[in-house]
């Protein structure tokens, strides 16, 4: 009984081979690191550790996605109604403006083909819930619901009804990480609409600004000029606001003006939001065909 | 011994995913700059009682998993946290007999540590966010552990009853 005791004691004062432990896995984790920053090698193993998350997630989201249920089946038989009809004349108005809409773009198709422009890229929409926000504060990160199993991929566009939002960074087998234009981290190319001056919205970390870094002090901007994508990049598809300006600060010294902007899109508040499909015109002919 | 390491292990892994759960809620921006590191407080708890049990290779495979579930570079929070637990176990003897006071102050130098090593490596890696951001957590962090540790003390001795 004693020996035991003593050999307990013994063992519990040494962990064997503690700090060797430590300093592989250090060793170990600096090289994930490393090898994580530099690219996106990595992509397999966060999807699959991904998939363990899940559950986790969908339990975070439950008594939110509840709350939201009650509520639409505690809502009053006159409230519905009242709904509706606004709904119904919304939907009047969005088919008036689409008339509208469809014959410009049949037009344009038409002059583009006269001047013999590559067609424009035509887009699928489709909706996604937001499932969670990040929890690290100086990153603008969400996730959404829908996956790889949904067709999802890195760097897809992400609108909602006002605005770009972001776009996809890391996909899962049924949720997907994205990131908003207001982070840090990101840049994107964009252009005045009004003059169609080419430059690059960067985030600032808050949800309701952008900074235009790169515009020089006599460039033609005002305040109130929305911003659209030029669709340079690559990754996002032109054409759609992104954000309006809403202070221009000159400083006579420096070569660059201080500009920054808001973005149009609700960044805050959004609860769903759109991917956008590229799918050009030249693939669907060589599909048809 | 297998019968006992087994009663061991439910109750510790529902705390580790309980406070990974909390460690991925979401929270308005504000509110999150205070969240506690619920992961690195579990760890350090456990990881002292039990040191033969969980130790840094749980803390890594755990920091992998945070790192996954909040997006941030693969390995960041797996370093940082087996740092806090190479800490704890190395010191585990002093740390049981500490008083609850001395006991917070040394949670708020290890979570001021664990902090450290998170600003360092979003520094190298560029993501930018004002040093004192990263303070609201080591606070909140020691103030609540208190606390924690009495739940976690409950705990720990219904787990030894029962073995």
């Amino acid at each position: 009984m004693a020996a035991t005791r003593t050999e307990n004691f013994h063992q519990s004062q040494r962990i064997p081979a503690l700090g060797l432990r430590f300093l592989l896995l250090a060793g170990l984790s600096i090289l994930i690191l490393i090898v994580d920053y530099r690219g996106n090698h990595l992509a397999t193993v966060r999807t699959t550790i991904g998939v363990t998350v899940y559950p986790l997630r969908v339990i975070i989201d439950a008594p939110i996605s509840m709350w939201n249920q009650l509520r639409d089946h505690s809502s009053t038989r006159n409230k519905l109604r009242i709904e509706n009809s606004l709904l119904k004349e919304e939907l009047l108005l969005t088919h008036v403006r689409m008339q509208r809409y469809s014959a410009l773009e049949a037009e344009n198709i038409r002059l583009r083909t006269m001047l013999e422009a590559r067609t424009r890229v035509k887009n699928e929409v489709g909706v996604a819930g937001i499932m969670s926000v990040s929890a690290n504060p100086f990153r603008h990160v969400l996730v959404i619901d829908k996956g790889q199993n949904e067709g999802v991929y890195d760097g897809q566009t992400m609108i909602d009804a006002d605005g770009v939002v972001g776009q996809v960074i890391a996909t899962d087998l049924f949720s997907a990480q994205a990131i908003l234009i207001s982070d840090p981290d990101h840049a994107l190319p964009v252009e005045i609409n009004r003059n169609g001056l080419r430059t690059i919205a960067v985030g600032t970390g808050e949800l309701d600004r952008l900074d235009l870094p790169l515009l020089p002090n006599n460039a033609d901007i005002r305040v109130g000029d929305l911003l659209v994508t030029s669709g340079l990049g690559g990754a996002f598809p032109a054409g759609y606001p992104v954000a309006t300006i809403d202070t221009i600060t000159l400083i006579p010294q420096e070569p660059f003006a201080s500009v920054s902007a808001k973005p149009t899109a609700k960044l805050n508040q959004v609860r769903e939001i759109m991917l956008i499909w590229s799918i050009s015109d030249e693939d669907d002919a060589e599909t048809e065909e | 011994m297998t019968h006992k390491q087994r009663s061991q292990r439910l109750p510790v892994i529902a705390c580790i995913i309980t406070a990974l759960m909390l460690a991925i809620i979401p929270m308005p921006n504000w509110a999150s700059l205070f969240r506690p590191d619920w992961l690195a407080l579990t760890l350090i708890y456990w990881t002292m009682m039990l040191p033969r049990t969980y130790s840094v290779g749980t803390a890594w495979i755990v920091g992998i998993v945070l790192d996954v579930a909040q997006g941030t570079l693969l390995g960041q929070h797996a370093i940082a946290l087996c740092f806090v637990v190479y800490i704890t176990v190395k010191f585990h003897l002093q740390l049981r007999v500490f008083p609850i006071s001395q006991m917070s102050a040394t949670v708020f130098v290890i979570l001021a540590f664990y902090q450290f090593v998170l600003f360092w490596i979003n520094g190298v890696a560029g993501v930018n966010a004002p040093a004192v951001t990263y303070w609201g957590p080591v606070v909140i962090g020691a103030l609540i552990w208190p606390l924690l540790t009495l739940f976690f003390t409950s705990m720990y001795y219904r787990v030894k009853q029962r073995s």
